[in-house]
């Protein structure tokens, strides 16, 4: 019973790993990696929702009467376009956070961004 | 003819006009082509407005596709209004945005600031006047990717930092988002909002139906920085270049509180989210928090614009009271505070923006003794002050007015004891700035300070004379917030 709606039960799994790795790691290349697996489970609720039992591919041919949703694969689609834009302009910023800090761990920054506070202060 | 596309061509002409700001070679022009664009969605906001004011829908479905299935834009008198504060605000910042970035961006990057900035405009318009929930989703993400951008221009280092943070909290509230309306697709088999108010009443008790509500709620919450999911936003606004943090700061957070109230009343129905889900009753806490929390926090900043950021988090609890008062006077109220709010950090943002160009920084301490080097700006800074305390005659006053009421009109009255208080903590956050300015002298060793530049007065001081304009003649304003308070509570209209 519970495991007809095993696809929600990857999704969760997929979800809250992604989501703990996006705030437990120090490190901000693998926070990107924890959001990406965050997103992708979101992907992979949309997908598995549009599957029609016994349904298949949505092309209208002879002999067919079941087809799967397609709407929903088109809109992940979509997302995924926008996940990848997110991505690639987080994975440019730590470009830019390594070349002006000289280090990608968050709680060295931080710290740098602490000693240049009482700097000014001073 | 040309009327009846206005609202596609809303989105359109700035989403069309964002990669020509980048073609257009030279700095200048591209700067020029913008502020004209910029002008033109006023013009069709303003357009908009007066065909919707009476209470009349504006319908239009993309490709001819008729809704459920095609994307359809529609416009009420409540995304008209927020369309007015948008593009309002764009058409002033943008003509500031040239003399303003020539000290703070380097110019190689001008015409990516300028395309950075029409997409936002064109994601930030498109989430208003869209009527289909998953490409209020794509546009989201125009606006907060553009933003994420826009905030990263900015000088300090931390502005890389900032811009990073925020773009993992905005990305995990676009998520939650997406999870929302992925559920409510689940459940009904339909993206359109008018489709989905019609679809869920049936639904009530459904735990999948609330799930997508706690879903929304939450991302929305993350991207209006409600308390405590605003941490994103003081070094957001604080590190960004200044007509970013005008531009961001008048509008962005604005978008989101509409989108929440779209979804909360015409999309749930306000059956469904205050009767059975009681949402306020998680608002309201919330609301208290950040208005006393985040005005504690601005009283104790070295940087002034720092100092406004806390004050904007404080400034969105008043418009989350006004939601979780649930009544027509407090939802009136909310409206008119994020027209007025707009206004208000808008020309304070700007003026600052000016102090920066001529002084280089804006901590306190280093603008001792301007009142008497800069008294334009400074007069407009005080003048904004005021209508951020909410003193009569500015906009500040009217909102706050409305608040109080509603508050009184519930019998909640140690909210209005709290407006009160919040208010008077306003009055030190901003007083200290003032004093500062005007009865400190100027350093000995400072160098000379001259008054800003008209380039960036005019636009400053246009903004801050519409909070005396509306504060003394608020028909407009209050007109279409109460006639959108009416409608958002007459059950759906789209």
């Amino acid at each position: 019973m519970i495991l007809d709606l095993y696809n929600y039960w990857v999704v969760i799994f997929l979800m809250m790993s992604g989501f703990y790795t996006l705030i437990a790691s120090n490190h901000l290349i693998k926070k990107i990696v924890g959001l990406n697996i965050f997103q992708s489970s979101v992907f992979m609720l949309y997908i598995s929702m549009g599957k029609v039992a016994g349904g298949t591919a949505p092309i209208a041919a002879e002999g067919i009467d079941t087809y799967s949703n397609p709407l929903p694969h088109v809109l992940i689609l979509t997302a995924i376009v926008v996940g990848i834009a997110t991505t690639s302009l987080a994975l440019a910023l730590v470009i830019r956070i390594k070349e002006s800090y000289d280090t990608v761990q968050e709680n060295e920054i931080l710290e740098l961004d602490r000693i240049s506070d009482e700097e000014t202060q001073a | 003819m040309i009327n009846e596309h206005l609202p596609a061509l809303q989105v359109v002409v700035p989403l069309l006009a964002a990669p020509i700001c980048f073609l257009i070679l030279n700095n200048r022009l591209s700067w020029l082509f913008a502020s004209l664009v910029s002008w033109l969605c006023f013009a069709m906001a303003i357009l908009l407005v007066m065909e919707v004011k009476d209470g009349a829908v504006l319908h239009y479905e993309f490709g001819g596709w008729a809704p459920p299935w095609g994307i359809e834009y529609s416009v009420d008198v409540l995304n008209a209004y927020v369309l007015l504060i948008v593009s309002g605000i764009a058409a002033v910042v943008f003509p500031y945005s040239w003399t303003s970035i020539q000290k703070e961006i380097p110019e190689s990057h001008h015409r990516i600031y300028f395309t950075a900035m029409m997409l936002c405009l064109a994601g930030l318009l498109g989430m208003t006047i869209t009527g289909d929930a998953f490409n209020l989703f794509v546009l989201l993400e125009i606006s907060s990717l553009s933003s994420y951008t826009l905030i990263s221009l900015g000088r300090d280092r931390r502005a890389l930092t900032a811009s990073f943070q925020y773009l993992i909290m905005g990305t995990i509230g676009a998520t939650f988002i997406l999870i929302g309306v992925g559920l409510l697709y689940a459940l009904t088999g339909t993206l359109n909002m008018a489709d989905l108010a019609s679809k869920i009443p049936a639904l009530e008790g459904s735990r999948t139906l609330q799930a997508a509500f706690a879903f929304l709620v939450v991302g929305f919450g993350l991207k209006l920085a409600m308390f405590p999911l605003h941490l994103w936003l003081p070094n957001a606004y604080a590190f960004a270049p200044s007509a970013v943090s005008a531009f961001i700061g008048s509008t962005a957070t604005k978008v989101a509180i509409y989108a929440l109230l779209r979804f909360l009343y015409t999309v749930f129905g306000a059956d469904f989210s205050f009767n059975f889900m009681q949402v306020q009753w998680l608002l309201m806490p919330l609301a208290v928090a950040s208005i006393l929390f985040a005005s504690m926090v601005a009283m104790f900043q070295d940087g002034i614009k720092r100092l406004l950021a806390y004050s904007s988090v404080a400034q969105i609890g008043y418009m989350l009271l006004g939601i979780s008062l649930v009544n027509i006077t407090g939802l009136t109220g909310t409206l008119l505070h994020l027209f007025n709010h707009a206004l208000m950090k808008g020309g304070l943002f700007l003026t600052l923006g000016a102090i920066a160009y001529r002084v280089g920084d804006t901590r306190v301490k280093s603008i001792a003794g301007l009142g008497q080097a800069m008294p334009f700006t400074m007069g407009a800074f005080v003048v904004g002050a005021l209508s951020l305390i909410g003193v009569p005659l500015t906009v500040g006053f009217i909102s706050k007015w409305y608040l109080i009421l509603a508050t009184l009109e519930k019998g909640y009255w140690p909210l209005t004891v709290l407006i009160i208080i919040s208010s008077l903590m306003a009055v030190v956050y901003t007083w200290r700035i003032i004093e500062t300015a005007y009865f400190q002298e100027r350093p000995a060793n400072a160098p000379e300070v001259k008054e800003a530049p008209l380039s960036l007065l005019i636009p400053a001081w246009t903004l801050i004379a519409a909070n005396l304009y509306f504060g003394i003649n608020s028909r407009l304003s209050t007109d279409l917030a109460t006639g959108a308070a009416k409608m958002l509570f007459g059950g759906s209209l789209l």
